[in-house]
């Protein structure tokens, strides 16, 4: 297969040796588990269940409403000890709201277990795509998108290619690695189950070069009915080529459109341990409740890959791996290139844990400290999307966010390769990330900003509809009035026309035939002009 | 247990600007101890002095822009102005000459437009180029190019030259001193003999016989080293040598009488050093790779007309900063193509939403 190059991007030392020596740990059930509602991207997930319910294994204990959200369920089976803010894996470090589960260590699956369904391939398309939504099912490669809303494609939108992202770039991270390794029969299944509902004709399974023993356990299980839809390809480990688009630019050589999704190109794109959990979920009828979490970095003493549940704290996992090394500082969620620090090491196993990493001051050191931009351009040289990543961080620090997202904000993917280069330790992605939060905000307040205004100018409206109602009405009112006065005045005037006029009869009657046409005349012009300043007195009223 | 957080990444740094500025002083050692060879110990004590004042220059801006002095001084920036200082003044250029282009390099050129990274022109050449046009006399005081074993100063004469600006003994300047091949070229020509009587000369050699052009191979050998370490792209140094070669071998083979070689051209002056040290400094420079090439041909053809029309055959300064005034413009107009999107393209619609 004809594979093609992004642009930029880093070769990096492969650190997984470490970590894939041992067989995959399932670790057993905690003291305690504290499960995150919200461990996903997308709407708020709230918790279904009371503090003091017991609850069994694979009920869910957080609903969602929304569409873009994924359900949570219980682990194990136990008592709800508490539902409230804890601290959870997050940049930020703020607390979240979590239900705390205390195990009651017998392990029910309840009446909440759905049944397996050996039969999926008969079953109706929707019905396999509600039972991923209550399976909770999230992408299980850090990210955490909800897996169903990926798998239910806009109408009109064909999606033709499945691709399986089995390129694990960050060094140290093997989780990917040794699920395919162990499972890769699970791997399948899900790939198949998946490509049944999106209908798609081919499916490219990436596995980075990097991970040989991952690749013999696939050649070997494809299953030969399956050998004309997928194909297995061998893709050089350069980071970020774990990252979606790069991975489709070289499987395919296409570019997903700036501000658009790998399904405007009809393709969808996965990790194979969501695969794994789609197979868990329909087949099994199991919901997502546990996750392969590497464990490693200089900073564990017997750095290897766990399944732990979800809601496990990092400490237990830590133990897993024979605890801390000497002289430890720093734990990162994550891999090294775009994984977070945290602060705690009590905070839980969420969805998109795909990696704890421990490491001690010499493995790395606090970089020095920030030095001018001596715009050297490697940032440029090694962004992958292609970006012009000092640039960026001047608009940034100009806060000029028009030029910033002209030179591309948005197609920032955050893989700090340019960070990693800047000989001036600048963290160029904080500025990003700033600049984009930054804009967010702005957007929102601008839309609050509309909202109001539109509500002002709608009550100003109002309120000007209003008063000129009033005033036509008062308009009206008064003509009414003014009518009927004319109408008393002119009932006046020709009252006193005819009694003039039958004066004048009676006059004429009475005697003298002179001048009859000199009086006539002058009476007519009397009577024209007290009509006329009568009518005149009305008007003025 | 409770940790540190940093953002990420959460890898040893790959590079910091004091390691590359150590490597650039690195490349600069072989072509620097080859001038020392055949121009005589001037240079070594040229470019110690150039590195002395512009560290005190350094330090004493630092201080008094109340920021971290030994932090700056460690990005070594200041080392590697004055040692290319140093280098293009001639080796038995009296001290004053040095101190007064290191301080307009450093005072003016640098600091007073905001330091390192924020400086618009390469300060060595605003500070060469400052002496070049104030001391005429002084800026043509270059040695003839013979052997270190067979050079008429020792290191203590060419020290005590530098520092008192006459020569011991009853030496002559004009025992001393040979025009360099650009200026018996550019003479020659003007009174009317070929290329071939010129070249014909003994200031003359083809790559490798007289002291220029090997001075010019040991620059090329430290400039490939730094684009072997990924120090500098060759866009620009490549885009400097072709737009010299190019326009001169034209007009060579039009009129081979009137016009020196390409090769002349390339290794008889400073082009390699400028090519490969001075162009690619990248505070200066275009950063975008067609932005390079563009600004590096524009450099070579400038350095091509500068000195076969221009009025001083030391071109090299010139067409650098010359060019340096272009760079931000071609910056804006060779942006490269955002991914996923075309040339020039769209700015995104909701892409953030």
């Amino acid at each position: 297969m004809q594979l093609h190059r992004f642009h930029g991007g880093l070769k990096l030392a492969d650190e997984t040796d470490a970590s894939t020596a041992e067989p995959v740990l399932v670790m057993g059930v905690p003291a305690k588990l504290t499960v995150p509602l919200g461990q996903h991207i997308g709407e708020a997930t709230e918790a279904c269940v009371q503090v003091g319910d017991h609850v069994t294994k694979g009920q869910r204990i957080g609903q969602s409403k929304g569409y873009i959200a994924a359900h949570v369920h219980a682990p194990t089976s136990g008592k709800v000890a508490d539902i409230d803010l804890y601290p959870v894996p997050h940049p930020s470090g703020l607390n979240a709201p979590c239900v705390v589960i205390e195990p009651d260590g017998r392990d029910e699956w309840g009446d909440a277990r759905m049944e397996p369904w050996l039969d999926w391939d008969t079953r109706d398309l929707r019905a396999l795509r509600q039972r991923l939504r209550a399976g909770g099912i999230v992408g299980l490669g850090g990210a955490a998108f909800p897996t169903a809303v990926k798998l239910n494609p806009r109408a009109g939108q064909r999606i033709h290619t499945l691709i399986v992202n089995g390129a694990e770039c960050e060094p140290y991270i093997s989780a990917d690695d040794m699920l395919l390794r162990t499972a890769p029969e699970a791997v399948f299944e899900g790939i198949r189950i998946t490509a049944r509902l999106l209908g798609v004709e081919r499916v490219l399974f990436a596995v980075e070069d990097n991970m040989p023993e991952a690749m013999r356990a696939l050649t070997e299980t494809l299953p030969t009915e399956l050998r004309d839809l997928i194909e297995l390809v061998s893709v050089p480990s350069i980071y970020p080529t774990g990252g979606e688009r790069q991975l489709i630019k070289v499987l395919t050589g296409q570019e997903v459109p700036s501000g658009g999704l790998p399904a405007d190109l009809g393709m969808v794109c996965h990790n194979p341990g969501t695969f794994k959990a789609i197979c868990d979920t329909v087949i099994q009828g199991r919901p997502l409740l546990s996750r392969i979490v590497t464990v490693t970095g200089p900073g564990v003493k017997h750095p290897r890959n766990v399944e732990a549940l979800l809601g496990t704290p990092f400490a237990d996992v830590i133990e897993a791996a024979g605890g801390y090394a000497e002289g430890v500082d720093r734990l990162v969620m994550g891999g090294p290139m775009m994984g977070f620090a945290v602060h705690d090491d009590s905070i839980p196993v969420i969805k998109a844990t795909n990696c704890l990493l421990a490491t001690r001051p010499q493995d790395t050191p606090s970089p020095g400290p920030v030095m001018p931009c001596i715009r050297c351009a490697e940032c440029a040289a090694v962004c992958p999307a292609q970006l012009l990543p000092q640039q960026l961080y001047w608009q940034a620090k100009a806060k000029d966010f028009d030029a910033i997202q002209d030179y591309g904000l948005f197609d920032c993917i955050e893989c700090g390769c340019c960070a990693y280069v800047c000989p001036s330790n600048i963290p160029l992605v904080q500025y990003y990330r700033y600049a984009k939060n930054e804009i967010w905000a702005r957007e929102k307040e601008r839309q609050k900003s509309d909202i109001a205004r539109e509500r002002y100018e709608f009550r100003q409206e109002r309120i000007e509809r209003e008063e000129r109602e009033k005033a036509e009405r008062l308009a009206k009112k008064k003509a009414a009035v003014k009518n009927k006065e004319n109408d008393g005045d002119k009932q006046a005037a020709i009252q006193a026309a005819l009694e003039r006029a039958q004066k004048k009869k009676a006059a004429r009657a009475e005697g003298s035939e002179k001048n009859s046409e000199k009086g006539t005349g002058s009476e007519t012009n009397g009577e024209e002009t007290s009509t006329t300043n009568d009518t005149r007195d009305g008007d003025d009223r | 247990m409770r940790f540190r957080t940093q953002s990420s990444p959460h890898v040893i740094p790959a590079h910091s600007v004091g390691g590359v500025m150590q490597q650039v002083l690195m490349a600069l050692v072989p072509g620097t101890l080859a001038m020392t060879w055949f121009f005589g110990w001037g240079v070594l004590v040229n470019v110690l002095l150039g590195v002395l004042f512009a560290v005190a220059f350094e330090a004493a801006m630092v201080a008094a822009r109340k920021r971290p002095v030994m932090a700056t001084l460690a990005d070594n920036s200041a080392i590697v102005t004055g040692w290319l200082f140093a280098l293009a003044i001639p080796p038995l250029a009296p001290f004053w000459v040095t101190l007064i282009g290191i301080a307009f390099a450093i005072i003016v050129a640098k600091h007073l437009y905001g330091g390192l990274g924020y400086n618009p022109f390469n300060p060595a050449m605003v500070g060469y180029v400052v002496v070049l046009v104030s001391f005429p006399r002084e800026m043509a005081l270059w040695p003839a190019a013979t052997t270190l074993p067979e050079s008429p100063l020792t290191l203590l004469q060419s020290l005590q030259t530098v520092l008192t600006g006459s020569l011991p003994g009853a030496q002559e300047w004009d025992a001393v001193t040979r025009a360099t091949p650009l200026d018996a070229m550019r003479e020659g020509l003007v009174s009317g003999r070929t290329v071939g009587e010129i070249t014909a000369s003994p200031l003359f050699g083809t790559f490798t016989e007289t002291g220029w052009e090997w001075v010019g191979n040991f620059f090329l050998l430290g400039g490939l080293y730094l684009l072997f370490r990924r120090i500098i792209h060759w866009h620009i140094p490549v885009a400097v040598i072709l737009g010299v070669a190019i326009p001169a071998g034209f007009f060579w083979l039009l009129d081979p009488d009137s016009f020196a070689s390409p090769a002349f051209h390339v290794f008889s002056g400073a082009v390699i050093i400028g090519a490969f040290f001075i162009a690619t400094d990248p505070v200066s420079a275009s950063t975008t790779p067609l932005g390079r090439i563009l600004y590096g041909a524009g450099i070579g053809v400038l350095i091509f007309v500068i000195r076969t029309w221009g009025g001083y055959p030391d071109a090299v300064a010139f067409a650098v900063l010359l060019m340096n005034m272009v760079a931000p413009t071609l910056d804006h107009l060779t942006r490269p193509r955002v991914f996923g999107r075309s040339r020039g393209g769209p700015p995104p619609g909701d892409g953030h939403a």
